[in-house]
């Protein structure tokens, strides 16, 4: 039983460690369907870690920390969404001031917080279910974050591909002045857009303050931002693929992370390059086929809107 | 009453010049709500940032130092962004930089002569040239963003170099401290001026400054990637190669962020360590765009970001203020620089009732 035991624990830590990426990716996902690339994912995150850490501490109950965490991404995506939509500034490199924004910022807020300990959202086992050998700690017995990331997916699966509103978001991603000039407002439509982007994001960064490593540190998020922009590249837009690739990921890192515990003789740092080294060749190995992405790709992504021009 | 933007017919040359005012003056106000915010006297804080770190000649020397890595890799990085390529791991490539050409000094320890020096100097530049390759090459043969494989990359480099500092170039005699043996004379950047760190290094940054100038402005294959940039519809009718702009790009800025390395490490650190920069390579984004992508412009504004570093640390010294603040302070720049940018190519009108357009 104690193989058992392992493969069950390896496959636990990998949903745990994929869920953050699946929180950020469905974000982005609406957000890049939407006809909006925002790359401050990673400066979301840390802010939503940052807001969601503090506000546990200061309340003592995570559940008002996640809250925080999620007003935390929406308020930065409001900046972005501004400066994007209104200013109409170059979506790659507000997205990358947003990152960098966020770093500092998230590090500035957080700095009497680093090493604070606090009680991290707890495993609620669903009765009766989580009983069942392998099954029931497989999946009945997890924190609250990581059921609701299945709801999540099932809402965003739902809403993009049967719903008259997801239709409307990707209509507007597609061709903005077709939309426009149906009557849609593409500026409104992609603020909403880009605003369930940051509360995804946030989420994702509360995720990892409150569960993953129930601590704050600066720079936590390390990359993980980055990766769920990858992972939407990597699932052609298409939420199924990012649940998927998202626990691939997370795979990766438990894995890399277990040879080290098994007692193989490796250097941690190098280790640590594992999940970046497997984001690069994935993608590579996606891209590949150019058309495949072209014609998965939402057809006016990254391209600014004005309805005068 | 309602604020309506409207197209300018050409972009306007007066506010060219004025935006990067505008968004430095607004980060100042800014900082200013700020320090107020937080129970400072915000023109106290301001003096602290801005002008103490200027008052003596030995921080005058570290203001030009620390704005030579930034000038380094802004200004490769501003040929790639004129091209609408996106090198965003210059931090990754500075850092290879710093391994290639700290590996040189390492490995011939012991047995060094004046002919050191320029070989760590090649041997960053070609470090950061090889790791920027990896993206250009992944992005012509693989369609691969290469904004993603960048950044994933300059994780990768971090990591490596703390494997080695940790590992295999730990100095034996350095008590396990994760740092590689200091380098000898013969491997360090000559200081320039006498009482501080002021080293060669600047007048390398300088130099290549001009050379970039003369090459985006003065020669077929700059012409080539500044109209990639404006017009690939262009570019692509008259031919231009839009791989051979990718790779151009990523060997430039690869190559200028592995000098920039190699010479924060040869003249200022005078040894590896697990982290070689304060984030150089990303605040050269910054940089890059405060500078209107123009290597003169870049030289300003690496002038104004190396200040705001001294400011931080500075700030930290003086006031107790934490160090993040200089993080918060580039970011707000950033998104000052980028969002006034809109009145370059815009007019803002007021009109006194909603009007469809």
């Amino acid at each position: 039983m104690d193989g058992m035991d392992t493969a069950i624990a390896i496959l636990v830590g990998t949903i745990r460690a994929g869920t953050p990426l699946v929180f950020a990716a469905l974000g982005e996902l609406i957000a890049e369907k939407s006809g909006v690339l925002n790359l401050g994912v990673e400066g979301m995150m840390l802010v939503g870690a940052v807001a969601g850490f503090i506000a546990t501490v200061l309340t003592g109950n995570p559940y008002f920390g996640i809250l925080a965490a999620i007003a935390a991404g929406i308020l930065l995506s409001l900046v972005f969404g501004t400066l994007t939509q209104v200013l109409l500034t170059n979506q790659v490199a507000t997205g990358l001031a947003l990152t960098i924004f966020g770093i500092g910022m998230s590090a500035f807020i957080g700095l009497d917080f680093v090493g604070t300990p606090i009680e991290g959202l707890k495993p609620i086992p669903i009765p009766f279910l989580a009983d069942i050998p392998i099954v029931g700690p497989l999946l009945f017995n997890h924190d609250a974050l990581i059921y609701f990331s299945i709801v999540m997916f099932a809402l965003v699966s739902w809403f993009l591909f049967h719903s008259r509103g997801g239709l409307i978001l990707r209509a507007v991603g597609e061709s903005h002045h077709a939309a426009h000039a149906i009557g849609y407002s593409v500026v409104k439509i992609r603020f909403l857009a880009v605003m369930f982007g940051g509360a995804m994001a946030g989420l994702a960064g509360a995720y990892l303050s409150l569960v993953y490593t129930p601590q704050w540190a600066e720079n936590m998020t390390a990359g993980r931002g980055w990766i769920a922009l990858a992972l939407v590249v990597f699932a052609t837009w298409r939420p199924g693929r990012v649940l998927i690739g998202a626990y691939l990921f997370g795979g990766i890192t438990i894995l890399s992370l277990h040879v080290q515990a098994v007692g193989y003789d490796v250097s941690s740092h190098l280790v640590a390059t594992l999940p970046y080294l497997a984001t690069v060749i994935v993608l590579a190995m996606i891209s590949r086929d150019a058309t495949k992405i072209r014609l998965n790709a939402p057809a006016s992504l990254g391209k600014p809107f004005h309805p005068g021009a | 009453m309602l604020l309506r933007l409207e197209p300018r017919q050409t972009s306007s040359k007066w506010m060219q010049y004025a935006t990067p005012l505008i968004a430095a003056a607004l980060t100042v106000i800014t900082g200013v709500i700020l320090f107020t915010a937080l129970g400072r006297d915000p023109f106290l804080a301001l003096y602290t940032f801005f002008v103490r770190p200027l008052t003596s000649v030995y921080g005058i020397g570290e203001w030009a130092i620390k704005a030579t890595p930034l000038l380094l890799c802004a200004v490769g990085l501003s040929v790639g962004f004129r091209g609408n390529v996106w090198n965003i791991g210059a931090e990754g490539q500075l850092t290879m930089g710093a391994i290639c050409g700290g590996g040189v000094a390492l490995a011939f320890w012991g047995n060094e002569g004046i002919w050191l020096l320029p070989l760590m100097l090649i041997a960053g530049a070609a470090g950061g040239l090889a790791w920027g390759a990896i993206p250009a090459i992944l992005k012509n043969r693989f369609n691969a963003n290469e904004i993603l494989t960048s950044l994933m990359l300059t994780y990768v480099a971090i990591q490596f170099l703390g494997y080695l500092v940790h590992g295999p170039w730990r100095d034996p005699d350095g008590f396990n401290f994760p740092e590689t043996r200091l380098f000898n004379d013969y491997g360090l950047m000559p200081v320039l001026v006498e009482g501080t760190r002021l080293h060669a290094g600047v007048i390398l940054a300088v130099i290549v400054t001009i050379i970039v100038w003369i090459f985006m402005s003065r020669t077929f294959q700059g012409f080539k990637v500044q109209v990639a940039g404006q017009a690939p519809a262009a570019a692509a009718y008259a031919g231009y190669s839009q791989k051979g702009v990718v790779l151009l790009s990523f060997l430039v800025s690869g190559a200028l962020a592995g000098l920039a390395g190699i010479s924060e490490v040869s003249g200022t650190i005078g040894q590896l360590q697990p982290v070689v920069s304060p984030g150089y390579g990303f605040a050269a984004i910054i940089v890059a765009f405060l500078g209107r992508l123009h290597p003169f412009g870049i030289v300003l504004a690496s002038l104004l970001m190396s200040l705001m570093y001294l400011g931080g640390e500075s700030l930290q010294i003086n006031l107790n203020l934490p160090l993040a603040v200089t993080g918060v302070f580039q970011g707000l720049l950033l998104f000052f620089v980028l969002g006034s940018e809109v009145l370059v190519r815009y007019r803002i009108k007021l009109t006194a009732t909603p009007k469809e357009a």
